[in-house]
């Protein structure tokens, strides 16, 4: 079978021949994945593992006026642009409520890193953070955001650390959604065929494969036949 | 508690289902033998539905697969890790092991890396080379049959070099190296180190209708439900279990092996998980492939006045000269690679080459060798992704820090230009390292624990040290930088603790001495020869390779002598 076809295959036939959620008319796929989403067992749980999640959903940690100083940082650290969503449009804060129960070492930092906001956005407006106005975010921002190897501005370095954890989070749970992997560019998770990099990296990475390995290499047109070798243990087919 | 005794008399019992208890019961299915296959863990089928991992989307786990419950995260599978509820194990104070369990249905070998080296003929007697440790009863001559026959039944790729210590096979055509990798390639050369295709157990070409063939998601680590790479449940316990010809116990913790007034095994005791009750099955043969550990754990809580030390344990050599294969590594930041053009290169699950041991002992301050693994690319995005990306520009003389467009930049920027390096290495197996019954402590079914008492020599310290600045060299050889600090003297180097390789080899070792070895050369207990070990624990010494293959190919070599008995009737 020629790559094309083979890939045709792949696809069609769903990861070949395997029982997966998404076979079926469109109708019915859309049906099941509703169905298995809602029951939660979407990525293969084991029980203790169903009764995790059903436990840490059920709790409670950040209030509503923290998750909104999340979602304002978030728009902060990944703002929209002409291709792609904002954090917010991603889910971020929503993941960032599940992660801090799902790991509780992220519970007392965003707590008392938003405390800390807010202390210095009093301080210096008089406001919550969330109330001040872009420019006066920014100029927090801007103190926290760089590190500040001249100490020039030490009182900031415990705003620095949130920053960096806030900053990590929105980064981890923005590029885990559909919307941040496709303006990432990875294309993966797909079945595939590989056969090597491409020809134009290639020549822009000055490499090539060696020749003495390239008739060892797997040639997918004969994938589907059956292996055999000589008693050299040389592949014959 | 009353003890619920089976009618059912077996040829033999199988305690566990990963490699080498997999390939046990597929070799003494085959020979129309009457097995049980007892397995601590649930059932697992790569191909269900419901369990499966596989293709799955980061987004699919509201933790986006980080790793509150599985340690190498929520997509891989295995069920248990370096913990297990309700299943202590203990530590002599100031020494180290973890020790990692995966209690399904197939073991480990549904997430293992797939690498499966040959054991070569120095591996099997390094003692007459350094004068360290202990020869194998066997040389490679005895085992290369086996391991022939294994490469053709459940397949690997990789090639042919006619090299002295890493011999050839019947392999699959591997995969073409990717941008990472030819980088690795080119640096490594500069330093004269020599890289291979590497030798994994994926189908990339068709060796029967039962399975399917390789398509490239680079997740063999989630278990393939095409059954294109290596799994003992999908490959051996399953289509066993289809044709009839196996009785499956599913959730059964073996707690210890009966014996007769002779001294010789008669069954297995168990406690069932779904109704936490004990029961007794009867078998001409006990086939221990629970794992190095546990199955010296089993042999130990099997005291009786025949075996007043624990079954098979008269030498007081049960547990002792437990080792791991040593580890350490570092990452490198490659400027080279930034700013990629982005394309499916995910490629098989684990690494296209690989670089086997080309070191001259003889010239270096440490004994044994190591062989380099090495990752990178344009990874599927997951918990973690991201993090300090901004700070990756103190290497170039970017700015480091920001937000905002500029961090959007910076993660495509970054994006595949890390590659990391891992040596895995041989230590040396020492008498005082090992694992013994915990006098005070059980588990949640009443059975006494293992504890620990496990520590490393300057042997494996300077072989780390070897590893990490190999590493540094190559990182610079790419033009790259070392990401974060060279781990020093204080840190050991990198090595990383005994047992973190997941390679625990040594426990139940094979020797012609009875005084001062557990089995004998086809894994039968001095002891008791109607008892058999098929997983790590007869190996009288780990390689500078991983130890799947050699378990395996060993495994069929101690059932088909195992079978031959039976049939002889000298069981």
């Amino acid at each position: 079978m020629k790559r094309r076809e083979t890939l045709k295959t792949l696809l069609i036939g769903g990861i070949a021949g395997a029982t997966i959620p998404m076979q079926g008319c469109k109708t019915d796929a859309a049906e099941h994945v509703e169905e298995v989403l809602t029951s939660g067992s979407l990525y293969g749980r084991t029980p203790s593992e169903k009764n995790h999640d059903e436990r840490v959903n059920g709790e409670e940690f950040l209030n509503e006026s923290e998750i909104a100083t999340i979602a304002t940082l978030c728009d902060i650290i990944l703002p929209a642009t002409p291709s792609a969503g904002s954090a917010t449009d991603a889910g971020v804060p929503e993941f960032i409520d599940f992660i801090v129960k799902d790991l509780p070492a992220h519970q007392l930092p965003i707590r008392g890193g938003l405390m800390w906001l807010n202390g210095e956005s009093t301080l210096r407006y008089n406001k919550a953070f969330v109330d001040c106005s872009d420019a006066e975010q920014k100029s927090i921002i801007d103190d926290i955001a760089y590190p500040d190897p001249e100490n020039k501005k030490p009182e900031m370095s415990q705003g620095r650390a949130f920053f960096r954890r806030m900053r990590n989070l929105t980064l981890t749970g923005y590029y885990t959604t559909k919307m941040g992997i496709d303006d990432l560019g990875y294309v993966g998770n797909r079945p595939n065929l590989w056969d090597g990099v491409p020809q134009d990296v290639l020549d822009k990475h000055g490499l090539s494969y060696p020749e003495e390995w390239m008739p060892k290499f797997v040639n997918h047109d004969n994938r589907d036949i059956q292996a055999e070798w000589d008693e050299q243990g040389n592949l014959i087919s | 508690m009353q003890i619920i005794n089976s009618d059912k008399q077996y040829d033999a019992i199988v305690v566990g289902s990963g490699a080498g208890g997999g390939m046990s019961a597929h070799i003494m299915a085959n020979s129309g033998m009457k097995i049980a296959v007892v397995e601590a863990g649930p059932f697992f089928d790569p191909k269900d539905p419901e369990t499966m991992t596989q293709m799955k989307w980061p987004w699919e786990s509201p933790r986006r697969g980080a790793s509150t419950n599985r340690a190498f995260g929520d997509f891989d599978m295995s069920y248990g890790d370096w913990e297990v509820e309700g299943e202590p194990y203990t530590k002599e104070p100031g020494t180290e092991f973890l020790w990692w369990r995966s209690r399904m249905l197939g073991g480990r070998t549904n997430h293992w890396g797939r690498i499966s080296l040959r054991f070569g003929p120095t591996d099997f007697k390094h003692k007459d080379v350094d004068g360290l440790g202990e020869n194998w009863p066997i040389g490679y001559e005895d085992i290369k049959p086996y391991y022939d026959r294994l490469d053709k039944l459940v397949g690997v790729f990789g090639t042919n070099e006619g090299l002295p210590n890493d011999p050839d096979g019947f392999f699959l055509p591997p995969p073409k190296p990717r941008l990472h990798e030819l980088y690795y390639m080119k640096g490594a050369k500069k330093s004269g180190i020599p890289v291979y295709p590497s030798r994994l157990s994926i189908l990339t070409k068709r060796i029967n209708k039962e399975r399917g063939i390789c398509f490239y998601c680079g997740q063999c680590n989630r278990s393939c439900n095409a059954y294109a790479d290596f799994s003992s449940s999908s490959v051996f316990i399953i289509p066993a279990q289809k044709n009839g010809q196996i009785d499956l116990y599913t959730n059964c913790m073996v707690k210890n092996i009966t014996t007769n007034d002779e001294g010789a095994a008669t069954g297995v005791s168990f406690i069932n998980k779904d109704d936490m009750r004990e029961y007794k099955l009867k078998s001409r043969a006990v086939v221990l492939g629970a794992s190095a550990c546990s199955s010296a754990r089993i042999l130990m809580n099997s005291k009786s006045a025949q075996h007043p030390n624990g079954i098979g344990n008269s030498s007081d050599h049960v547990g002792r000269y437990l080792h791991d294969s040593t580890g350490a590594g570092l990452s490198a930041f490659v400027p080279a690679l930034m700013d990629r053009k982005t394309y499916n290169e995910d490629g098989v699950g684990g690494l296209h080459v690989y670089s086997p041991w080309w070191g001259d002992n003889s010239k270096l301050d440490f004994p044994r060798g190591y062989h380099i693994e090495m990752w990178g690319g344009l990874g599927m995005p997951a918990y973690g992704f991201g993090f300090d990306v901004e700070g990756m520009n103190k290497y170039i003389g970017g700015m480091v820090g920001g937000y905002g467009d500029k961090l959007r930049k910076d993660v495509k920027r970054f994006f595949g230009a890390v590659i990391g390096m891992a040596g895995r290495g041989e230590s040396i197996a020492r008498y005082d390292n090992r694992c013994t019954i915990d006098p005070n402590t059980v588990d949640k079914f009443g059975i006494p624990v293992l504890k620990f008492d496990y520590k490393w020599s300057d042997y494996e310290r300077l072989q780390a040290k070897h590893m990490v600045d190999t590493f540094e060299e190559i990182t610079h050889n790419m033009g790259g930088t070392v990401i974060g600090e060279k781990p020093g003297k204080e840190k050991d180097y990198g090595l990383l603790a005994p047992g973190q390789i997941i390679h625990e080899v040594g426990t139940t070792r094979m020797g012609n001495d009875k005084r001062t070895s557990v089995t004998n050369k086809w894994q039968q207990l001095h002891d008791a020869k109607n008892v058999y070990i098929v997983d790590a624990g007869p190996f009288t010494s780990q390689a500078d390779k991983n130890c799947t293959w050699t378990i395996m190919a060993l495994s069929m070599r101690a059932t088909e002598h195992l079978v031959e008995q039976f049939k002889k009737k000298e069981l």
